[in-house]
Parts: structure tokens; sequence; C-alpha cells
């Protein structure tokens, strides 16, 4: 027993490498950056210490609270619809095409439905613009041709509908994960279940519902956790497609801190808002996860 | 006969419905790629005449040879294939052997450490940015690819670590007690039975993080300004904005831009979509 007490403690070595390196640089990053947000400082010379300053003038920032909103809204392209549509395509996916057509199909339809997951944001950025931009773009073309041309708008220029555009683009790209997540999921189900229902003369859809819904619980909650917490630091999209804008009518907690180092060299401002993301962030997911657990969602 | 097989043969006209709508869906997810694809070939003139949904008359391949010299797009290639595949390494290497004191040595406070870890993966970049660019201007690290190799390969150790610690504790106990009675050192262990077994997962991990750092976006942006170090992806962002005034060279930029991933990814869709799924429920 001894010899495996000792052993034991020899094992901490391994950890020593990764956990020093990570340690240092994001919880000594994520440290400083807190240690700047109680400063005033544009970048150069000595940070001033200020106190609290900087959050009070969060609370009376009405950008501030307005991005906030928008990333909760972000909540549902990135998350919730995402979760919903994806059950839906994995479940037709895996019931339909899988067993009647074969794996080929299968495939190609997951491949088609994933590579936008695969492609870098800019690039995103750009393929959106071709089917977006107000004069010649495809939606508006196609709107045009059909007779349609007084739903032609300006999508990401009008601050009506700029999040209604960016919500879409997220549904396209977010929901390829889903769907493989859930198709492998579904294919550790016992099809016992599943073939007892449909003797029993359940319809798909009831069998959907009933069957296997509850049993994919595990994957459903790890996927509402990392897309919801993917929701709320969302950057990427709105960096390429509306940089915060038209006006306010798209900012992003993370686009505006961001905005405040770079742009206004507010550093510490900016910092302030990082740190209040980065906190709700942490508390939301271990929140989320202790709710799951309480529920026995995981395992 | 099995059930599955009774069922099977009643096929009626759903699937045949159900299989139509999705292709249908999955030939909407790939339009826009098909978009940048017609007008990349497009000359500027027939863009203008005829509209972004005509296909080519005159199939123009000029503008693939003109963006690509005038970004020096071989250039960018390198500079994130030097950077991807050194991030993998890094990553790869921090996570095993953390993971291996965590899943197979069970140290005490193993919880707390993977705890961490978790929850550093929930912190955002930007409350890390500021800090990361200062520091690496005082250490003459700024505008360096190695800068961001560092950043990167240490930041993927929080969910590498995560996710095979969650594969190593899984890992037969009778073995490790094995060679523990026969006297093997830890180090021996993982040389001789951790290793070897767990090859395969750590080849999915160095996939996922060679296409995570690929794509990555917000750090390169800021600590790599000159033309010169720019990644594939940061090239997209920073160069395509000089051609909004010919959008179908902004579509030729598109497609050399997303060709090397989807490249990759057909090579190694099976062990990408392997370390999602391992990622997501373990």
């Amino acid at each position: 027993m001894s010899t495996k007490l000792q052993q034991t403690k020899q094992y901490y070595w391994y950890a020593v490498p990764g956990f020093t390196a990570f340690a240092t640089l994001v919880g000594g990053a994520f440290a400083y950056n807190i240690y700047l947000s109680f400063n005033d400082w544009q970048g150069v010379g000595t940070p001033v210490w200020v106190g609290l300053a900087n959050y009070q003038a969060l609370i009376h920032d009405r950008v501030f609270w307005i991005s906030f909103l928008h990333a909760f809204e972000f909540i549902f392209a990135m998350s919730i619809a995402p979760t919903f549509l994806g059950l839906i395509v994995a479940a037709l996916i895996y019931d339909f095409i899988a067993q009647h057509f074969g794996n080929a199909i299968a495939t190609f339809l997951r491949i088609s439905l994933y590579v936008p997951q695969i492609i870098a944001l800019p690039v995103v950025g750009i393929l959106w613009s071709w089917m977006l931009s107000p004069n010649v773009g495809v939606i508006n073309t196609v709107l045009r041709k059909i007779g349609l041309s007084n739903l032609a708008l300006n999508w990401l220029g009008d601050a009506n509908t700029a999040m209604i555009a960016l919500s879409v683009m997220m549904i396209w790209i977010q929901i390829g994960y889903t769907i493989v997540i859930f198709i492998s999921g579904m294919s550790r189900l016992d099809p016992y279940l599943d073939e007892a229902a449909q003797l029993d003369g359940a319809t798909w859809f009831e069998r959907f519902r009933i069957v296997t819904i509850p049993q994919l619980y595990p994957e459903i909650s790890v996927v509402l956790l990392t897309t919801t917490v993917a929701a709320l630091k969302v950057f990427g999209p709105v960096y390429v497609m509306t940089n915060g804008g038209p006006g306010d009518a798209t900012q992003v907690p993370a686009y505006f801190s961001y905005f405040h180092f770079f742009s206004t060299l507010k550093v510490g401002y900016g910092a302030s808002i990082a740190t209040v993301l980065a906190l709700l962030l942490t508390i939301l997911a271990i929140g989320l996860l202790r709710f799951q657990r309480r529920m026995g969602l995981l395992r | 006969m099995t059930v599955q097989k009774m069922v099977k043969k009643k096929k009626g006209v759903a699937p045949y419905v159900v299989l139509v709508g999705l292709i249908f869906m999955a030939l909407v997810w790939l339009f826009p790629m098909y978009i940048a694809f017609i007008n990349s070939f497009k000359p500027e003139k027939e863009f203008i005449q005829n509209g972004v949904l005509a296909l080519p008359h005159h199939w123009d391949v000029s503008k693939f040879g003109k963006f690509w010299g005038e970004v020096d797009f071989s250039k960018k290639l390198l500079n994130s294939f030097q950077v991807s595949v050194c991030v993998a390494i890094i990553g790869v290497f921090l996570s095993f052997l953390t993971a291996y004191a965590i899943g197979i040595g069970r140290v005490k406070g193993r919880t707390w450490i993977l705890g961490f870890f978790m929850v550093a993966f929930t912190i955002p970049q930007e409350a890390l940015i500021y800090p990361l660019y200062s520091v690496s201007k005082m250490l003459n690290l700024y505008d360096n690819i190695w800068s961001i190799i560092i950043i990167f390969g240490v930041m993927s150790t929080g969910f590498g670590t995560y996710l095979l610690s969650s594969v190593m504790s899984t890992f037969p106990e009778e073995l490790l007690e094995a060679a523990r009675v026969d006297g093997a050192s830890p180090w021996r262990i993982l040389r001789s039975i951790v290793l070897p077994l767990l090859r395969p997962t750590l080849f999915v991990l160095a996939t996922m993080f060679f296409i995570f750092t690929w794509n990555e976006f917000l750090i390169p942006l800021v600590m790599l300004p000159s033309n010169n170090n720019q990644t594939v992806t940061l090239a997209m962002a920073v160069t395509t904005g000089q051609y909004t005034s010919d959008p179908t060279a902004r579509a030729a930029a598109a497609l050399i831009g997303f060709m090397p991933s989807v490249i990759f990814f057909l090579i190694f869709q099976r062990t990408l979509m392997r370390g999602i799924t391992l990622g997501a429920v373990k």
C-alpha cells in the first residue's frame, strides 16, 4: 500500500508542466485583466488606479446593457434553435435515411450540414455578404425576380433586420455541430425500446418524442451548455459581418470590450466589460452543470 | 426475421419525402459555397450584366492567381501550417501528461485540477487578450508567430486535459494493477502501456487542435499585425476588405481561403467526428 501511495505522489510530476503553463498563461492573463479593470489606462504609460470607477460607469452605459441583451438573444440562434432543429434532422437521418437508403447518403447529408463548422469565420463573412448584400446579393436578387422587391431590404445595414440576418447565419453555422453529436448519441441507444414502441403502433414522431429524446438527455444538456457559452462569448460573426452596427444594433459584450481595448483605447473600461462577461460565463456554466447533475441528466 | 427487417419491408412514401426534404436542406446549406464558386470564375463584366445567380459563360481563372500573388498566399499557408502543427504537438503533449496524472495516477485533488482547467475553459478570449498583448510586447514576442503558438498550445491544454482525463479514467484497471505489481514505474507504465493504447485518441485530439487553430481569429488579429506573419484565416479577414470594389475577386479569395480547410476536413472527416463526439459525452 505504501508503495502505491508513493507512486501516486510520483504522478504529480506529470501534471506540473501543463498545470504550470496553463495557470501562468490563462490564470495570469485573467488576473492581470481583473487588475486592469480597476485602472484607467490608455495602453501606454502607467495605469492609474481608479477603484470601481469603471464598473460604476458600466452600470450607466446603455450600450453595455444592450450588448448583454443581444448576447442573450443570440442564445436562441446559436443554442436553442440549432438544438431543436438538430434533434429533428439527426433523427430523420438516423431513422429514415441510414435505414432505407444506406450510409453513403446519410454521410453525404451529415457532411454537407457540417461544412459551415469548419470554415473560418472571415470566409463565412465573405460567403454571407454574398447572400445578404442589398444590391447584388442572392437573397435580394431572388426576391426581386419573384416580384417581392419591397421585401428586398438592406439586411445588415438596417437596425431592424441586422440581428435577424446574423441569427440566420448562426443557425446555418451551428446546426452541423448539434447534428453530429445527436447522431452519435442515437447510435449508442438500445434499439429494443424503439422496436417495442414500433410494434405497439407508435408513429415516428411519437417514438421520437417519447423514446429517443429522453434517452438523449445527456447529449442535449452538453450541447445546450456548450452552445449557450459560445453564444454569450460570440465575437467572430459580429466582427466579420457588422462590427456591432448599424449603430449598436448588433453590439455584443465580447466585441464591445475589444472595441474599447483597441479603438477607444480605454483599456481599463474594456477590461471591466471582459471581466463581467467572464464571471457571468463561469457562474452560468457552473450553475448549469450543477443543475444538470441534480436533475440526473449527467452521469 | 428480426423486427427491424419486418418493419423495413413496409417502406411507403414517407422515407422518400424525408429524403427529398433533407437533400434540399443540404443543398441550401451548400448554396453559399456554390455562389462563391460560380462567381469566382465569372468575369466582372458578366457579373454586372447577368447578376449573381447566372453561370459564367466564359470561365475566368485569372483572379485566383492574382489574389494568390497579391497576398503572397503561399507564405500565409506556410504560417498557418507551422502554427497549427506546433500547437497540435504542444497541446497534445501537455494535455497527455496532465491527463495522465489525473486519469491514471488519480492524484489527490484531481477534481480541483480538472475543475480549474474547465472553469478557465469558459473564460472568453477577450478577458485574456489585452494582458497577452501587452506582455508579449514586453517579451519581444509581439508580431512573432511563436507568440500565438505558445498561447494556443497552452490554451488548448484546457480542453485536451478534460477530454484525455475522461478517456483515461475508463482505462482498464487490471492492466495498470498488474504492471504496478510487477514494479513498473509511472514512466514505464506511460511508455509501454498507456501511450501505445491511446495513440489513436491522441491523433484525434491533434487533428482537432489543428483545425481549431487554423480557424482562430481574434488572437492572431491582435498579435500578428504585419503582413508577413499572417495566417490564412487572418489574411481572409484583413485583405479581403481591399477587394470590396470587385466582388468577384472576393469570391475567388473566399474559395482559396476555404479550400485548405475543406480538403483537410474531407481527409480527416472520420477522425474529427470521433473527436467531437468524444468531447461532448464522456
